[in-house]
Formats: structure tokens, C-alpha cells, sequence
């Protein structure tokens, strides 16, 4: 592999030291002169008629300068499917409905009159979980559909099925076949900075939004929509984001409290900001989706799957946002983790009364890979196969395709191996029962170089030099804590030849960084560092066209200054007057100089005293460049739902040892690893990072995180009920190892890995417990109570 | 209501008319405009709102700010030194990376300085007892552990 000056390295992120010293902004700390701030009044039912709204008492508080209903304001239609609105009609369909909205000039205020706001209903009977929504005559979430057809159920038309080859032909030839039911909880991505946002509007009527999102382009669209709904055809959006504090997929859609921000700030004139506290943040943003999945698989005599079938009953929500393109991804590892030559996938979604769901950091994968690596160790155990080397045997491989996904590399193998080793796997699989004791491990398959779900998967760079050899980077892309700025900066560096403190990283405006799809699919540090290198290579070039003429007068005059000061200093012998080919310089540590000679002192000038040479004198220039880079990834085919999803691929396996206390049901863990194809870490540093983060979260989906609904209302609404993982709680240690396969699409060999630490956390623990104690428990979260209850279902058979 | 409180903002005797029923984290962020220190739940659950008085650390959003009157009240920004030079265990937490988002750092760090104030050479469990009120969703408190060790020792060179 090749060297790399700072690709590889650990280097302090560059927005660490603000941050270390709170001055970093989030959108809590943002204040604009003559700020109002906004406050929501939501549904009080989970399904009911809007029969009158009367905020005539609100309207009279002193302060108050806005309340707004749906029916004093245009109607703004939210999401892909157009079927949410910003502020309800006739009608709530959950908890979190938006049914007014006030605008004061103090929080207080805000808070007094929305509790002000009296709302009478008519209930009607709520459905509340799938299965419900799916019985004949089960009330109608949605009577019409956004086009104002009536609809006949709940079931949301997305067209979610895949298969490939002959399942049924497959499943008489299988030696061994087993089948299972597995579910997945309601959780919350749990933002330490909650959301919110800050709108105004200029003299023009053009929108000017600071805005906790992770997709500012799409926003702006989505935005501009909004616009026009409110008779502002041709205005446009500025979309600003501040530091985030945290998204992991809250920031992929555009929210109603957002759109209502907007309606408030048109109607008063003035900023308006809305900030959710921890409780609303809690309530009324949208989780992950809860799943239902059966699956059924089988392989034939040596272990090789044969085919695999997999239904799943998804609960959406009330409303449709990306969220429910979640199967697109479950697909991924339904389909190609494994080789698996025949295979069926069924995704229904349907509408319930409860928290629509969104995306979350993983994007369906967790959901899918519990279910599939559950049932592998079922599936191996069947045939006789110890697990790992079940996986090993139907690992997919680099430089195939499978089910459209071209593998340009896979560590899949290392990664199983590399974890089997940390574990002690062959020593201690199956071997401690006596001690309630066991090892388990799960596998994951996630996109590691962008995900074209929509027509554009590019991301635009604007590489901007200054006259001291500075560079800003300009980028779509966003910070969100990961540490993309890092990756970005580091990149850059690498590949113009300037040290990484050279380069500042400019992101979250729409009016001057340019486009990019979003942060999201673990795309970001992927498509901004390869832009970057298309920047930097355009930049380079220029310099060396610029040097080829301007390089050895400069020296020249360098060496005279120096001559003047010093009289004995001797002037070398240089041929200052013919111009030079661009090929022969280099550009390295700030530096550029002859690449024939590397070491001589005198060759060489900073790259800040080359450019100040071209840009101050007659007919000067400037170097900026840009780059849009748009990976060779397709979109799925609509006729064959196959396609090339992402450029590259990540992969990787989680292992854990686990004792269980046979009494109390509790679960101990006593060790956790994993091993992950990264491609080759960009910042070690950052990279690790997003490993530890993403494996805690999963323990928290694995063991203790759940969004208790009662009857759609969230009862858990607070980090005392809803339990995230505390540094007390990782009382066991966490091992990480990255490997390295150097993809050839990646820059610098990288891949995205900001999601796929937390995949298989889940089922690698669940898969632990079964090896100590015999019991698989099939829902998550894995609880005392549910190991007990499963032992005690076990003593009885 | 409304009461002149006195008390010692980051070294400097500081005096402001506050009404009654605020907690001390809306009177550090609104009336002093000390942003650093975060609202993560308002409700003393997360650890964002994190400051040291006395010497102690205590989550703001509940303290009342009447009870602060005579108090010496460290906040992050009063960890910054002069020209912005950072105080040790902040360098440590840059250059372990025990930063991500950045919301919680704030109170992370007070919390460290508490816990290192009080014990030079904290064991792992006695970092994860003095950290473990305050919450982080990014990184999973691995490099933080890193980063409070590293301080610790950065300390220690200075004793």
C-alpha cells in the first residue's frame, strides 16, 4: 500500500479546541436581535377529529405576537409522500400532531400561551400496532391518499419485495431448514444537543433558516416547497446549519417544527426560533422503527446456505418520512452478507397511530441483522456446524456481485477470524455452560461509498487558496461530531502537499459551500475527501502552470534579498530566465520545489510566497478550484430492484462473552470486540471514534434502550425511564480493530464507516447468551426479565 | 420575584438582578451569555449543564441561583486560560479525542476537573463513578476514559 504523510496518522480534530472550551454553536446558543420564540401545542389524542380550536385566550396573552393554526395559515404538505402536514386539519393521527403554534417574545410566555390553546376533539379508536392496522375494518390512519383517492387499509404503497432465483425449488433440496420470529424495539436516536431552528425572512421575502439538519440541499428544496405553498413562488432558502450536538439520522427529513418556525416568522416579521426540551425532543421527533421479521433459511449437507426467505411487518407511524425506505437497506444484508443463491424479501409497511419512525444511524440494518444472524447460529447449529465456521463458509467475497451489489473488497473473512481469535472462540465455544457462560458473534454488510437513493449521490468542493498558502475547503457536507471535518482536512492536505493545519474546513451554508445530497449512508468523509482529491489535483496542476513561469524569477529575487543582507552570501549558479515545465515541480509540506532537487535549499519557496508572486502584479491571479464527485454507484432498477446501491461496500463482525446469572436473569458482559473493514482509516484517531460510539449505542439497542408506547402516548419521555448506556455501564472492555483492504474506489483506499459499528451488536450478545444458557431470547430489547422468563420456558420443556 | 444575587463567576466577583424562580444555568447562559454550558434535559438526568462551585460539581439546570450567593462558581469558559490557552485536561480531551459532537464536553470536562481535583490518580472505576452522570451518545466514553487518564497525568507533571 502506499505511504501516505497524514492519511493513517491520529490527529486531534480540528474542532476540538472550540468545543474543549464551549465556544463551539449549536443552535441552542443562537440568539438573532428581535427574536421570538415559538412553541408548538400538540394533540392530546393519538387519533381523533379537530372539532374547534379556540385560541382567542392565547391571542390576548401580552408578549404574544403569532398564533397559528392549520386553519389561518396555507397548507404546507411534509415528506416524500406529501401525506403529513405542518399544522393539522380535522384530523390527528398521533400523540405529536402539530395543532397550533405560538410566537412570543419570551419562552415563558410561549409556554403559557400554548397551554392557553383549548382544543376539542371527537377520539376515535386508535390502531396501535400492525397487525391491528392490517385487520378488516381497522379504523383508516389515512381516509384518502395525498392525491385525494380514498384508500381501502393501512398499508403504505411502497413497493418493498426482492427475490432472486427459485426459493421454493430451493427449500425441497435444502438438507436443513429452520424458521423464526424476530423483533426489533422503538428507539431513539437521543441527540445530546436537542433540535430546533431559527427562521427569518429579508425585505424581499427570501427565507434564511438555521437549521439542525444533516441535508441542507434538501432541505433548501424542501423548503423553497414550502414557499411556494405560501404564495412565495421564486423566493428562495438559505439553509445555515450550526454545530449539530448530534443527528444519527434525526437530521434526514425536514420536521413540522421546522415548516412552523417558517409560517411564524413570515407572519410576525420578525426571527423566530424554536427549541425542543428534552421531553419534546423525546415525544415529538421520530425514532427508529420497531420491526416484526419471519425468516426461514436453509443450506444444504457442507453448510452452504441454499435459500432465504424473510418477511417483516413494519409499524410506520402515522406518517410516511424517508424512514420508511428503510428495506432498501435491510435488503443489503438480506441478500449479500452471505452467499446466498436464492432468496425472497417482503417488506409490508403500514400506518398505526403511534411516533412515525425516521431514520436512525444504520438505516434498517440493525433491524435486519439481528434477524438473519439469529437465525444463522440457529441454522448452524441445525446442521451441525460450529457458527463461525458456518460464516466462514458462506462469506461473500471481493471482486463478485451479488444481487447487483458489486464487491470491489471485502475483509469479511479477517474480520470473522480476527474476532473468533480475540474471543478464544475454539476454546471456549460451547465449553462454559457449567459457568453460564458463552461467546457469540454476528457479521454486517452496510454501504461504505455512498447510497444513490435519490438521482444525485454527488458532493461538490470548492478549494479556495490564500495569499499565505492557506487553504478553505468549502464542502456540502456536514459536521455532525463524527468527525468529518477531520477526514476532510486530512485529505485535503494529503493531496495537495500542505500540512493538515493548513486547511480549514467550511460547511453548513447553502449560499456558499456548494451542493451535496446529504450527510447520511456513511457517505460523507467518502464522497467530500474524493472530491477533495479532484480539487486538489486541479489546484496542483495550476500551481505547477503558474510555477513554470513564476518559480525561479521569485527564487531570483529571494536569493538578491538575501544576497543584499549578506555579502558573502554567493549567488548559485541557476538558469533564472527560461521558463520551466510544469512536470518538474512538486508541491509538499508547504512547499513547492524541483522535483530533481528535493533537498537543495535554494529551490525551493513556500507555497504562500508563489501565490502572493502571481497574485500582486499587473494581470494577477488567484487559485480556486472545485470538484463535484459523484460515485460510480446506480440506482436500484424499479424492474429488477437490483443495482449498485454504493461505489464500495464496509463489512465487518462483532463478538462478545457473556455470563448470565441464573437467578436474577441478569447478563454480565465480560468481553466485547470486533473487527471492521474500513478500507484504511483516513484519521486512526476519529475513526476509532465512530467504532467505540456506534458499539455503545448498540448495547444500549441491544440491553436496555426502549420508547415505551402506551396506546401511542410516549410514556418514557427521559434519560431517568429511557435508559442510555452512562460510562459506568461499559464495565467491560471494548476492543477494536480496524482492517485494512485499500479499496480501489475509496480515496486514499477509505471507506464510509460511520454507521456500521452498531449493525451487529445485538444479535452478537444474543448469540452469546444462547452459547451460556441454552436460551435464544428474539426480541430486543435483552432484559433480566425476558432471560428469566425464557429459562423458565426452557426448564419446562 | 426578583433579587440582587453576588457570587464569583470564574475568579471575578460578579452581582446580578435575577428573578426568583430561575436555576442558575439560565442566569450563566442568558445574563452572563456563558453558552458553554449546555441545557441537554433541563431535568438533571444528562450532565450537560455541568459547573463547579466550590469547587463541586452540580447539574445548573436545577440549582436555584438564589442559593448561589456567596458561592465561587466555575463554569467551562472559566477553565480557558489567558489567550485562549486551554486548561490541561481540555488539551487532553482534544488530543485524545475525547471529543465529538461537542455538547457534552463541557460537562464532561468539569465533571474531570472535579474528579481530578479531588484525586490525581483516579482508577478507571473511580473515572467512570466521577463521569458517570454525565451522558455522551458519540463516543461511547472510551477516549473519554482516555482522555481523563492523559489529563491526569498532564496534572500530575504540573504538581
Amino acid at each position: 500500500m502506499t505511504d501516505y504523510t497524514f492519511v493513517g496518522s491520529e490527529i486531534p480534530r480540528p474542532d476540538a479546541p472550540d468545543k474543549a472550551a464551549g465556544k463551539a454553536l449549536f443552535i441552542s446558543d443562537l440568539v438573532k436581535p428581535g427574536m421570538l420564540y415559538g412553541r408548538i401545542k400538540y394533540s392530546e389524542y393519538a387519533h381523533a377529529r379537530i372539532k374547534h380550536i379556540d385560541t382567542s385566550k392565547a391571542e390576548r396573552l401580552p408578549g404574544v405576537r403569532a398564533v397559528i393554526t392549520g386553519y389561518n395559515t396555507p397548507e404546507i404538505r411534509i415528506g416524500f409522500m406529501k401525506d403529513n402536514f405542518a399544522l393539522k386539519k380535522d384530523k390527528v393521527r398521533q400523540f405529536r400532531d402539530e395543532v397550533a403554534a405560538v410566537a412570543a417574545t419570551d419562552p415563558e410566555i410561549a409556554k403559557e400561551a400554548v397551554d392557553l390553546i383549548r382544543v376539542e376533539y371527537e377520539e376515535l379508536s386508535g390502531v396501535f400496532t400492525p397487525e391491528d392496522a392490517l385487520k378488516e375494518g381497522a379504523p383508516l390512519i389515512h381516509e384518502v391518499d395525498p392525491r385525494g383517492k380514498p384508500r381501502k387499509d393501512n398499508v403504505i404503497q411502497l413497493p418493498w419485495n426482492w427475490s432472486e432465483g427459485d426459493v421454493e425449488k430451493a427449500k425441497d433440496a435444502s438438507a436443513f431448514i429452520v424458521e423464526d420470529n424476530y423483533e426489533t424495539q422503538l428507539i431513539q436516536q437521543t441527540c445530546m444537543g436537542t433540535a430546533g431552528c431559527i427562521a427569518e425572512f429579508d425585505l424581499q421575502s427570501n427565507l434564511i433558516i438555521h437549521s439542525k439538519t444533516q441535508i441542507p440541499y434538501l432541505a433548501q428544496n424542501d423548503f423553497n416547497q414550502a414557499l411556494v405553498a405560501m404564495g412565495l413562488k421564486g423566493k428562495s432558502t438559505r439553509v445555515i446549519v450550526p454545530y449539530l450536538g448530534g443527528s444519527f439520522g434525526t437530521g434526514l427529513d425536514t420536521h413540522g417544527y421546522e415548516y412552523i418556525t417558517i409560517l411564524l416568522a413570515y407572519r410576525t416579521g420578525r426571527p423566530v426560533k424554536i427549541l425542543l426540551n428534552r421531553v419534546e425532543e423525546f415525544s415529538y421527533l421520530s425514532p427508529r422503527q420497531p420491526s416484526k421479521t419471519h425468516i426461514i433459511q436453509g443450506c444444504d449437507k457442507e453448510g452452504k446456505l441454499t435459500f432465504r426467505e424473510v418477511n417483516m411487518l413494519l409499524d410506520n407511524g402515522a406518517y410516511v418520512s424517508w424512514g420508511a425506505t428503510t428495506p432498501t437497506v435491510m435488503l443489503m444484508p438480506i441478500s449479500t452478507l452471505y452467499q446466498v443463491p436464492n432468496f425472497k424479501y417482503h417488506a409490508k409497511i403500514v400506518y398505526t397511530n403511534n411516533t412515525y419512525c425516521q431514520a436512525m444511524r444504520g438505516y434498517g440494518n440493525p433491524q435486519a441483522t439481528w434477524a438473519i444472524e439469529n437465525n444463522m447460529d440457529q441454522l448452524a447449529e441445525k446442521a451441525g456446524i460450529d457458527p463461525l465456521d458456518f460464516r466462514i463458509i458462506n462469506r461473500n467475497e471481493a471482486n463478485t456481485e451479488s444481487f447487483g451489489f458489486k464487491i470491489t473488497s471485502c475483509g469479511l473473512e479477517e474480520c470473522i477470524r480476527s474476532v473468533g481469535d480475540r474471543l478464544e472462540w475454539k476454546k471456549k465455544r460451547g465449553k462454559q455452560k457449567a459457568k453460564a457462560r458463552g461467546v457469540g458473534m454476528a457479521s454486517l454488510f452496510h454501504t461504505g461509498g455512498g447510497c444513490r437513493i435519490y438521482r444525485s449521490d454527488g458532493t461538490g468542493i470548492i478549494m479556495k487558496l490564500d495569499d499565505f498558502g492557506n487553504v478553505s475547503v468549502s464542502t456540502g457536507g456536514i459536521e455532525m461530531g463524527q468527525g468529518f471535518n477531520s477526514a476532510l482536512s486530512i485529505a485535503t492536505a494529503e493531496a495537495l502537499g500542505v500540512t493538515p493545519d493548513k486547511v480549514s474546513v467550511v460547511f453548513g451554508d447553502t449560499a456558499t459551500c456548494p451542493w451535496d445530497v446529504g450527510t447520511h449512508a456513511s457517505r460523507g468523509a467518502y464522497t467530500s475527501c474524493n472530491a477533495a482529491i479532484l480539487a486538489a489535483d486541479k489546484a496542483r496542476k495550476k500551481i505547477f502552470d503558474l510555477a513554470a513561469t513564476h518559480f525561479m524569477p521569485r527564487v531570483k529575487s529571494i536569493l538578491k534579498e538575501r544576497q543584499k543582507k549578506d555579502p558573502n552570501f554567493e549567488m548559485p549558479d541557476f538558469d533564472f530566465e527560461s521558463p520551466r515545465d510544469p512536470s518538474e515541480f512538486d508541491l509538499k509540506g508547504n512547499s513547492v520545489f524541483l522535483r530533481e532537487e528535493p533537498e537543495n535549499p535554494f529551490l525551493r519557496i513556500s507555497l504562500g510566497e508563489l501565490l502572493r508572486a502571481v497574485h500582486f502584479r499587473n494581470q494577477g491571479t488567484m487559485i480556486v478550484t472545485e470538484a463535484f464527485y459523484d460515485p460510480n454507484n446506480t440506482m436500484l432498477d424499479p424492474k429488477t430492484g437490483k443495482g449498485n446501491l454504493s461505489a464500495t461496500y464496509t463489512w465487518g463482525a462483532q463478538g462478545a462473552e457473556v455470563e448470565v446469572d441464573l437467578e436474577t436473569g441478569e447478563l454480565k458482559i465480560l468481553n466485547f470486540v470486533s473487527a471492521n473493514d474500513v478500507g484504511r482509516p483516513i484519521n486512526k484517531q476519529t475513526i476509532m471514534g465512530q467504532f467505540y460510539g456506534a458499539s455503545v449505542i448498540g448495547f444500549g439497542y441491544a440491553l436496555s434502550e426502549e420508547i415505551k408506547l402506551d396506546k401511542g402516548r410516549n410514556m418514557n419521555p427521559n434519560f431517568l425511564d429511557y435508559k442510555i448506556f452512562s460510562a459506568r455501564d461499559l464495565n467491560f472492555p471494548l476492543n477494536i480493530e480496524l482492517i485494512e483492504t485499500n479499496d480501489p474506489e475509496g480515496p486514499f483506499g477509505a471507506k464510509g464507516v460511520g454507521e456500521p459499528g452498531l449493525v451487529p451488536t445485538a444479535p452478537a450478545i444474543g448469540n452469546a447468551i444462547y452459547d451460556a444458557i441454552g436460551v435464544r431470547i428474539k426480541s430486543l430489547p435483552i432484559t433480566p426479565e425476558k432471560i428469566l422468563a425464557a429459562l423458565k420456558e426452557k426448564d419446562k420443556k | 420575584m426578583k433579587r440582587v444575587i453576588k457570587f464569583i463567576l470564574n475568579g471575578n466577583t460578579v452581582s446580578a438582578e435575577v428573578e426568583s424562580h430561575k436555576m442558575l444555568l439560565e442566569v450563566l447562559r442568558d445574563t452572563f451569555e456563558l453558552t458553554g454550558t449546555k441545557e441537554g434535559c433541563g431535568q438533571g438526568e444528562c450532565g450537560a449543564c455541568t459547573v463547579l462551585i466550590d469547587g463541586v460539581s452540580i447539574n445548573s439546570c436545577l440549582y436555584p441561583v438564589f442559593e448561589v450567593e456567596g458561592k465561587s462558581v466555575t463554569t467551562i469558559e472559566g477553565l480557558v486560560g489567558e489567550g485562549g490557552k486551554l486548561h490541561p485536561i481540555q488539551e487532553a480531551f482534544v488530543a485524545r479525542g475525547g471529543i465529538q459532537c461537542g455538547f457534552c464536553s463541557p460537562g464532561m470536562i468539569l465533571s474531570a476537573k472535579a474528579l481530578l481535583d479531588e484525586n490525581r490518580a483516579p482508577s478507571d472505576e473511580d473515572i467512570k463513578r466521577g463521569i458517570s452522570g454525565n451522558l455522551c451518545r458519540c463516543t461511547g466514553y472510551v477516549q473519554i476514559m482516555d482522555s481523563i487518564r492523559d489529563a491526569a497525568s498532564r496534572l500530575s507533571g504540573q504538581d
